[in-house]
């Protein structure tokens, strides 16, 4: 079984992201970007499934500017056996994003496609959900908990209420959250191996995906600042406060 | 004229308070419809309660025994059947169950979604949250094609409850369902505390806390509160408590009146959940911990020392 698993570069979680002084969209400049947190958690799962024999073959696949190689050679790295870099130089929306995995999904035949359940530059936490309603296939968002037994996935998903377990038969779409495990380091020789990997690049335009992209940004502004309150020197004072304000 | 079709949120036969936080949302955008569709094996009950919110037009159900659990690949292909009866607009709880089943509503019907949904500016341009909520985008959706959307329901309070008399309708629908997806079973955790989303009060402990054990002290301080239990991840991550108690971005957004965040050092992931709480009090032993940047109320020193000293001046 091959496992498709989408790799999105975002802003590294640890920037603190600085709308511009124009509002005409955020500081992306000189920015450290990453692999999105979520996605490194699907590629861990695949090479996870491989490693124990029910995933044949993983495949990372991203969507972005041509110097996005870079990061798909991580998830080489990491130890993907192939890449395909969907080259595009617009930031696409999720509903493209779909279209253009689904592009990849009738192209490879995956017997399941990992994604993040969501990406933390838009946090839209859509695309999975998406590609699963175009391919017509079963999704199990949010995934904690991945078992595979034949040509059937048993799922945990965290939900609001506690843990879901779901049953779906592949091929499916999973996505992943964060207790999901936890993704290994890349090692040094690993990154030399990368590089000989197959890497395929694909123009977007040449897969005629219609654009999804409908939404329109029309302004950028930073969040509304909480001020900073007082300092209460005890327990008594701290109760005395929140008595005072109503709150208690 | 915005016709609003909203998918209700509903676990044990009760609805759940994010439905009347998405009519609130959908009265903003002063729609002459807003419907909420109820899908369930037995829907008449959960009806009865959408009924009564106020601005809610009509209830409509959907009842099948295929929708005992909320299962999206289940029910995407009915919501979006129902949309296409007019509606302008569908929108459902920014909770996971309604980011589970928005987006394949949305890829149904061909359109884009707008996630998080924190403000209206008028029925197709909404503000919402991107990057952990350190930017607010406004977004503008196209007027010739069906609007999904999530809700924030932090940014939203409930619509009232009680004097409404909506009629329901019972709907009829010849959808083919999918069997690929089956639901085994929900572990839930029993506790008489109130819910996390929709407490007034909510207390969080954070890796400060420091074990499983320690965190009792935050279940025993939330209970003299009659508070709800939350937590940072670092806490959710080394075990202390259960994952449905993570609050920030990747977890649950809440809007409490009172927010008490203790051994929390208050990451930008975890603010981006709390910060349309009323008043936040943190409780550190590091002064210089971020979360006092935006503590209304901020109390410096041992947690296991002040927790006892909270306790006995909140009294009997």
């Amino acid at each position: 079984m091959k496992v498709l698993v989408a790799y999105k570069r975002v802003v590294d979680f640890n920037v603190r992201v600085q709308v511009k002084p124009d509002g005409s969209g955020v500081v992306t400049e000189g920015v450290k970007l990453s692999a999105n947190p979520f996605d490194d958690i699907a590629l861990e799962e695949a090479l996870r499934l491989r490693e124990k024999g029910i995933a044949t073959e993983v495949i990372v696949a991203t969507i972005g500017p041509a110097d996005a190689q870079a990061h798909l050679r991580n998830g080489l790295a990491m130890g993907a056996n192939r890449a395909i870099h969907v080259v595009t130089p617009n930031a696409i929306q999720p509903l493209t994003a779909a279209r253009t995995l689904l592009k990849l999904v009738e192209k490879e035949q995956p017997g399941l496609v990992i994604l993040g359940k969501q990406a933390i530059d838009d946090d839209s936490n859509q695309t999975g959900q998406m590609l699963a309603a175009l391919w017509n296939r079963p999704q199990a968002t949010f995934a904690s908990k991945v078992e595979i037994a034949g040509n059937i996935a048993k799922v945990t998903r965290e939900v609001d209420a506690g843990l879901e377990t779901i049953e779906v038969d592949l091929p499916a779409v999973i996505t992943t959250d964060l207790r999901l495990n936890e993704p290994r380091f890349i090692k040094l020789p690993d990154i030399m191996k990368a590089k000989s990997k197959p890497l395929e690049t694909i123009d977007f335009a040449a897969l005629g995906v219609d654009s999804g992209d409908h939404l329109k940004t029309t302004a950028y502004a930073p969040p509304a600042k909480r001020s900073k309150g007082v300092m209460v020197k005890d327990a008594a004072e701290l109760v005395a406060t929140l008595k005072t304000k109503g709150l208690l | 004229m915005a016709k609003i079709l909203i998918v209700a949120e509903h676990l044990g036969g009760k609805l759940n308070s994010a439905t009347a936080r998405c009519v609130t949302c959908a009265r903003d955008i002063k729609p002459e419809a807003i419907d909420v569709l109820v899908l369930a094996d037995a829907p008449d009950a959960i009806a009865a309660e959408a009924a009564k919110i106020d601005g809610v037009s009509k209830v409509l159900t959907l009842a099948n025994a295929a929708n005992a659990h909320a299962l999206a690949a289940t029910l995407a292909p009915q919501i979006a059947a129902v949309a296409k009866n007019g509606y302008t607009h569908v929108f459902a709880p920014s909770t996971t169950f309604g980011k589970d089943v928005a987006p394949r509503v949305a890829a149904l019907l061909g359109v884009a979604q707008v996630s998080d949904v924190m403000k209206v500016i008028d029925a197709c341009t909404f503000q919402r949250p991107i990057y952990a909520g350190n930017a607010i985008i406004t977004v503008q959706a196209p007027t010739d094609q069906v609007l999904v959307a999530t809700v924030r329901t932090a940014s939203y309070a409930a619509a009232a409850n009680g004097a409404n008399t909506a009629p329901t309708e019972a709907l009829n629908l010849n959808v083919e369902l999918p069997t690929h997806t089956r639901f085994v079973d929900l572990a839930q955790a029993k506790s008489d505390r109130p819910d996390l989303q929709s407490a007034r009060r909510v207390v969080s402990g954070g890796r400060g806390v420091g074990s499983a054990e320690n965190f009792a002290i935050i279940f025993k301080l939330a209970d003299k509160l009659g508070a709800g239990v939350g937590a940072s991840r670092a806490a959710v991550d080394a075990g202390y408590v259960p994952s449905d108690l993570q609050v920030g971005q990747t977890g649950k957004i809440i809007a409490p009146e009172l927010y008490v965040a203790i051994g929390i050092s208050g990451a930008i992931q975890h603010l981006t959940g709390i910060k349309d709480a009323g008043t936040i009090v943190a409780i550190n032993k590091d002064a210089e911990a971020p979360i006092f940047e935006i503590a209304d109320l901020g109390l410096v020193g041992d947690l296991f020392k002040l927790i006892p000293e909270l306790e006995q001046a909140l009294g009997g």
